[in-house]
């Protein structure tokens, strides 16, 4: 058995349908920032670095034939920034989804949780 | 002071400080042991993650891979960082929020199988061996280069470091001692290249240097390179898909370096460290800023090095040639095997008729010390009889594939080319160490967790106590240690080539998997178990037969290093397909996915 969870870690019961609402939109809003990232990690890395980069080097980028440009240079970057993109929309989607939780149920089952947690521990620490 | 005075005064300074980290984070329980307690700041995890990425390899042996392949070197650079970005978005979050020790207790508790479990742990231990016998090797050759010392008393030293601070500290004492080392090899890797970019083109900033015009030439570096290229019967520079790089071989590698990067364990374990699901984020973003800074400079270092290596041989008479040159000739990593004129010629294989006037050559991997001066007395023997006796070694070297300088010198010598201070090309060694020591003892870490924990704990010995799992742990890490250093002193002949496929490997196993199991709640026992071992099956038989076997390239032309891809493409149709077939994994498999979905709380259903 695996620590599942952090020791302040709020319970949260999805049988409760607005929780279970709340944590549907929560994945699908989830999911349409990833594919959207994943695409421009495509066409920057997969396609302007190997697909497009034989006609990309028709032109240039100051001193770079611009598909070399990109193998060797713009892919890593457009790579870092779409990481900087992705974990600053979705940790301030964490907050506004762990708002909405609180507003639902609040933490007032917080000692329960923690005595669960305790139970659960046990078996690994 | 003498470079190798300096060399000894940064080797002995830098493995002081790891050894004084060591100290200060030793630990006391498992979580510490494994997961340095879950409490890595993001940005130290970050750079731990970095210099835990980059070994020996992307240190000395990329810039000058590069270097060789020109604009096809981009598949490493692209390869090796795109899969960050599968990393932070598909596995690192969720795997985070899972709170496991290590890949193969997340895959054994997401199929609730010990048959998944161990087969993780196998693919694990796999990976892991074959790339850190690669990096004790890489640690030898830096001594014996640097500090005239025999690889196998380099390696023991490094065997010795590695021990104390792994045993000690575990992962706390890794990580922290890896945030030192990504600064000594940063930096070891920036100076030298932005004092060549000056030199060249006058531009501070190496990656604006490279697309800049010489110093006194009026054209652009890259442009002359493609012209020097062109004359001399090298493949172009910086056109895409020349030789056997066509564009779907291109493809192919790169995305198996990308999706393998994700699925190496001793970089996803990483992100088990830190305190949340939203440092874990984080913690994939300064990784991957903190390894941009090397790679995006790697493939300057790599054009500057080109140009250099070429004007500063190329027709140059004995008198004329550079000092590095001597030293690295007597390494074997650049010979020069005149015609008779006096004169160096150096020639690419793309015109045959120049390239039998090539006079560049390196010893290679299989030619011994020996050999080499035999073959070296034999060409001056020919060169003074004008052909009537002795053999020409240039034939010889030739069709044995040594043609051109071995591509480590690209940056072990580049300080030297440059002309830079004696403590400057002392400091590269001291880099070239961090990154190799940095990289084993991430990896014998794995080694140790999926042997202490996958398999002692979790499938031996469940009721076993944690002073007895932290002893258990610290055995087999000084296990590892010891095999890894033997593996370095005596190394199999087929480690260079494993590690390559390693990724292709890794990218046909464990990548689906994981993602199946996170992405989706269906997917059960038996179909995943049967998509991992078509996927590495495949792979490794096909890696087999092309390398071992001389088997064609049947399958669209994809050469071994590329096949991957394609392994990985067959694990996630063969689990997919069968999923309808089976059942759905239990309530309790189905439970963990909600909760790992769930970014902060505890799921209850």
């Amino acid at each position: 058995m695996s620590e599942t969870k952090n020791s302040d870690a709020k319970e949260i019961d999805v049988r409760d349908p607005r929780i279970a609402s709340s944590i549907e939109r929560y994945w699908s809003k989830n999911l349409r920032i990833m594919a959207l990232l994943l695409a421009v990690w495509a066409i920057a890395g997969v396609g302007c670095g190997v697909l497009f980069a034989d006609w990309l080097n028709e032109f240039s980028l100051g001193g770079f034939p611009l598909g070399f440009w990109f193998a060797q240079q713009g892919s890593i970057i457009v790579f870092v920034l779409v990481i900087l993109v992705y974990a600053s929309l979705l940790n301030r989607l964490d907050t506004q989804h762990h708002a909405e939780i609180e507003k639902i149920s609040p933490s007032t089952n917080k000692i329960s949780g923690k005595a669960g947690d305790q139970g659960r521990g046990e078996k690994t620490t | 002071m003498s470079i190798k005075a300096w060399t000894f005064l940064f080797v002995a300074l830098s493995f002081g400080l790891y050894l004084v980290i060591a100290w200060i984070s030793r630990v006391r329980d498992t979580k510490g042991f494994y997961v340095a307690g879950r409490g890595v700041p993001t940005m130290a995890n970050g750079m731990a993650t970095a210099a835990d990425w980059m070994s020996a390899a992307s240190f000395i042996s990329m810039a000058g891979l590069i270097s060789t392949m020109g604009y096809a070197g981009g598949v490493y650079l692209m390869g090796w960082t795109g899969g960050y970005v599968l990393l932070a978005l598909l596995l690192a979050p969720y795997l985070r929020k899972s709170g496991h020790f290590t890949v193969p207790d997340f895959v054994g508790d997401r199929y609730e199988s010990n048959v998944a479990r161990i087969v993780a742990v196998l693919c694990a231990l796999f990976v892991s061996f074959t790339y850190v016998a690669g990096q004790m090797r890489g640690v030898g050759i830096v001594f014996s280069r640097f500090l005239e010392v025999d690889i196998t008393l380099g390696v023991c030293i490094g065997m010795a470091i590695v021990f104390v601070y792994a045993t000690l500290g575990g992962m706390k004492g890794i990580t922290w001692t890896q945030v030192a080392q990504y600064w000594v090899l940063i930096t070891a890797f920036l100076i030298p290249t932005i004092a060549i970019s000056i030199k060249l083109t006058g531009h501070t900033i190496p990656q604006i240097g490279m697309g800049s015009e010489l110093v006194d030439h009026g054209v652009t570096l890259l442009a002359k390179l493609d012209q020097i290229h062109r004359d001399l019967g090298f493949q172009s520079y910086t056109e895409a898909f020349t030789g056997k790089w066509d564009k779907i071989n291109v493809f192919c590698v790169a995305l198996a370096l990308m999706v393998g990067t994700a699925g190496l364990p001793h970089v996803i374990v990483r992100f088990y460290t830190v305190r949340s699901v939203k440092a874990a984020r984080w913690s994939a973003f300064w990784a991957l800023f903190f390894i941009a800074l090397l790679y995006l400079t790697a493939p300057a270092t790599a054009a500057f090095a080109r140009y250099f290596m070429i004007h500063t041989l190329h027709e140059r008479s004995e008198s004329e040639l550079p000092g590095w040159f001597h030293n690295w000739e007597k390494t074997g990593l650049i010979i020069w095997l005149d015609d008779g004129d006096g004169k160096i010629q150096y020639f690419g294989a793309k015109d045959p008729e120049k390239f039998a006037r090539n006079e560049i050559f390196r010893s290679g991997k299989k030619l011994s010390t020996e050999d080499l001066e035999t073959l070296k007395t034999q060409h001056r023997l020919w060169m003074e009889s004008d052909g009537k006796e002795g053999t020409d070694g240039r034939v010889v070297m030739r069709e044995s594939g040594n043609a051109g300088p071995d591509r480590d010198i690209i940056v072990l010598a580049t300080p030297e080319m440059a002309g830079l201070a004696n403590w400057i090309i002392a400091f590269v060694a001291a880099g070239g160490l961090a990154a190799a020591l940095s990289t084993a003892s991430g990896l014998l870490l794995v080694m140790s967790s999926s042997v202490a924990h996958d398999i002692y704990y979790r499938i031996l010995n469940p009721e076993a106590s944690e002073r007895k799992r932290l002893l258990v742990g610290r055995v087999v890490i000084g296990f590892a240690v010891v095999i890894a250093g033997l593996l370095g002193i005596f190394p199999p002949g087929f480690v260079g080539q494993v590690v390559a496929f390693a990724f292709g490997l890794a990218a046909a196993s464990f990548f689906p998997v994981i993602v199946l199991g996170i992405f989706s709640r269906r997917v059960g026992t038996i179909p995943a178990i049967s998509g991992m071992a078509v996927g590495i099956i495949f792979t490794a038989a096909y890696i087999y037969g092309s390398v071992y076997q001389g088997m064609k390239p049947w399958c669209f032309g994809i050469g071994p290093q590329g096949i991957g891809s394609v392994g990985m493409l067959l694990n996630f149709v063969v689990t997919l397909s069968m999923t309808p077939f089976f059942p759905p994994p239990s309530k309790k498999a189905q439970n963990m996915v909600e909760s790992i979905r769930e970014p902060e709380g505890a799921v209850k259903s």
